[in-house]
């Protein structure tokens, strides 16, 4: 962790250098680094939303926990409001600063009826005075998400999946946070009622001002609901950009790639595009290439790639790459 | 004319569960030209899958076709017996599943299951049967094939895996290859992989594939006909362009409204209301009317018949029969 790093005030959250190693058992004793995250800097503006792509295993859901202290931090540093977050601070920051996960299913506790799951954050951050308050708060809560009041006493399993969501998010939404991460929080949903729960994140956004990391591998979604994209290749950022112009004009060829792979609902479109194909698999995070890690992959790797890891440069309106050769 | 390879008539199929009888699939009919890619496109619980698993009878212990014909190259095949069944399953029509992991037995390595399919299947016994088995491999992009048949499936990537699979559905040259969700379980960049080897396959090997999926991307980008499922029923089948550019539908309308698009990126998108379909309480009439907004009367009531478009393509909705009359009516007017 280094000292002298000195946050933003204009940023809700700011995260530099961020890494996460876990210790893999190698045997005789030994264990090795897994690198997760490696070297991850952003930042997201009060209200904003960040979208973080990334191939499974590329560290994006672990990046999000870090960020509240579920792991703690190999190094780097994180602040949110200007004040560093550390193993003291995060207690009362986790206050503003919630999370939404995948799976509907196993993110409720089966055993718990709605107005005990919502109510549980009230409960533990001690935000109201009166049982009257609670459950007046409960009840808004399942209005803002759009599920009936009345079912405010039935288990999560009487629910559907779209619906288990909104109670998720419910929760995420009582303790009032600035800032949520959704970990694919639509992925698990059918295209019908995920487009109700892009909505809703968007309806909330607008009435509350609440900054949202979405971390999520679709990236027709992704594009949809973020303002700023950050791509993720084996546990670093790659590039980031203006949602928009990422989408228009990719500058790493892994973006270049990932975009061209999305298969777009449009036939004529679909058949037109030339889609980019990668050769191989991503390489094992516990056997990083060296250098720049998409080399093993890329067409355009030189030597100078094997050699030095890039960094993120801007290349303009804050559209940053990390690739030596683009 | 293109041939006919398998075509599926009134094809019902119930599964008993305690709460009752559901039925999975309600009357689904399509026909599969030779060479062609159809899509199956649907949510959860549209039946997708099942209309897949009882085209090769593979249907759980308490489900069981109960109506309707489907007929490989003019034989109804849900008259087979066991013994016929296996010799079709494999030979004639092969299956591919979602999760290439839990669809290759752990034990065995890739070369003993893929030498099992066409040893059980061709007259390739012993070192011909593996000769195959590699240049099977070779042929699905597997890089070192002779090293990889020694191998255990945990010792392969996701997309290596669903790439044995292909090898060995592909192994006896089946006439239909069936896709059920083959690439939900992979990466974007694995995916598109997967799916060029499947076009270039289609094109080498001369196949028909049924793309069961969710995803309306990979549809549009895959198929030439496509059939869109909801509550057990087919709502609409036609061509891609039909389906996506001339929806006749109001649930396939709703679909296509409700994912986001790159040409109106800003707007915000339009969900279809409401929560899925439970297939233990149907409604009476449409599956969908529940959820659709300009639901009739005659909706709550009746399903609605299979009408053709002025294009050609079918769709079962109540509005587009209103529509088609209407137009008549005026065309009568006219003249």
């Amino acid at each position: 962790m280094s000292d002298n790093f000195v946050p933003n005030k204009e940023y809700l959250v700011e995260v530099n250098n961020l890494k996460q190693y876990f210790p893999i058992k190698a045997g005789f004793g030994k264990t090795i680094p897994l690198k997760a995250v490696d070297g991850v800097s952003f930042a997201i503006k009060p209200g904003e939303t960040l979208g973080l792509v990334g191939e499974s295993g590329c560290g994006k859901t672990t990046v999000g926990r870090s960020l509240l202290h579920l792991y703690k931090p190999t190094g780097g540093d994180i602040f949110y409001n200007g004040q560093r977050v550390d193993e003291k601070s995060i207690q009362s920051m986790r206050k503003d600063m919630q999370m939404v996960f995948q799976d509907p299913y196993s993110s409720l506790n089966p055993r718990m009826t709605v107005e005990d799951i919502i109510g549980e954050p009230l409960d533990v951050h001690k935000l109201y005075t009166s049982k009257g308050e609670r459950r007046d708060k409960i009840l808004h809560l399942m209005e803002l998400v759009g599920l009936n009041a009345e079912h405010a006493t039935r288990y999560a399993h009487e629910f559907s999946g779209g619906q288990r969501q909104r109670i998720g998010i419910a929760r995420a939404l009582a303790t009032n946070p600035k800032f949520i991460i959704c970990d694919e929080a639509v992925s698990a949903l059918d295209v019908s009622i995920q487009a109700q729960v892009i909505n809703m994140f968007e309806e909330l956004q607008d009435k509350l001002g609440i900054a949202y990391l979405f971390i999520a591998h679709d990236l027709l979604v992704v594009h949809h609901i973020s303002d700023r994209i950050a791509v993720m290749y084996l546990g670093r950022v790659v590039e980031i950009a203006d949602a928009d112009e990422l989408n228009a004009s990719p500058i790493h060829p892994y973006t270049q790639s990932l975009l061209s792979a999305v298969p777009y609902p449009d036939p004529k479109m679909a058949k037109e595009r030339q889609r980019i194909i990668l050769e191989g698999d991503v390489p094992s995070p516990l056997h990083m290439p060296t250098g720049c890690a998409f080399r093993t992959r890329c067409k355009y790797a030189t030597e100078q790639c094997a050699k030095e890891c890039p960094t993120l440069t801007d290349r303009g309106n804050g559209h940053q790459v990390a690739c030596w050769n683009k | 004319m293109s041939e006919t390879i398998l075509s599926v008539k009134n094809l019902c199929t119930s599964f008993t569960t305690e709460k009752g009888e559901v039925m999975a699939v309600n009357g689904v009919s399509f026909n599969l030209d030779k060479g062609k890619i159809l899509g199956i496109v649907g949510e959860s619980g549209s039946g997708k899958s099942v209309t897949a698993y009882s085209i090769m009878q593979i249907l759980e212990k308490n489900g069981s076709i109960k109506q309707g014909e489907v007929l490989f190259k003019g034989e109804d095949i849900t008259k087979f017996s066991e013994k016929q069944m296996r010799a079709f399953r494999g030979k004639c029509c092969s299956i591919i599943f979602q999760d290439p992991m839990t669809s290759l037995n752990p034990v065995f390595t890739i070369g003993n299951q893929l030498k099992e399919a066409i040893e059980l299947h061709t007259e390739r016994k012993g070192k011909e049967a593996e000769a195959r088995a590699v240049e099977m491999l070779t042929l699905v992009g597997v890089n070192e094939p002779e090293k990889r048949i020694k191998q255990y499936p945990y010792e392969l990537s996701g997309g290596m895996r669903q790439r044995v699979m292909i090898a060995m559905a592909l192994a006896c040259e089946p006439d239909i290859l069936i896709a059920d969700e083959p690439t939900t379980a992979l990466d974007v960049t694995i995916q598109a992989q997967i799916l060029e080897l499947m076009q270039s396959l289609q094109k080498k090997l001369g196949m028909a594939i049924i793309m069961v999926t969710h995803d309306l991307g990979v549809i549009a980008d895959m198929c030439d006909e496509i059939i869109v499922m909801y509550g057990g029923r087919v709502c609409e089948r036609g061509t891609a362009e039909d389906i996506f550019y001339r929806p006749a539908h109001e649930y396939t309308k709703g679909l296509l409204r409700s994912i986001p698009n790159i040409d109106r990126i800003g707007e915000k998108l339009v969900p279809v209301p409401g929560t899925p379909i439970n297939l233990l309480n149907m409604p009476k009439g449409c599956a969908f009317c529940p959820r659709c907004e300009n639901a009739m009367k005659i909706c709550l009531e009746e399903q609605a018949p299979e009408v053709q478009m002025p294009d050609g393509h079918f769709a079962s909705c109540w509005l587009s029969v209103k529509e088609l009359m209407e137009n008549q009516k005026g065309a009568g007017s006219n003249e």
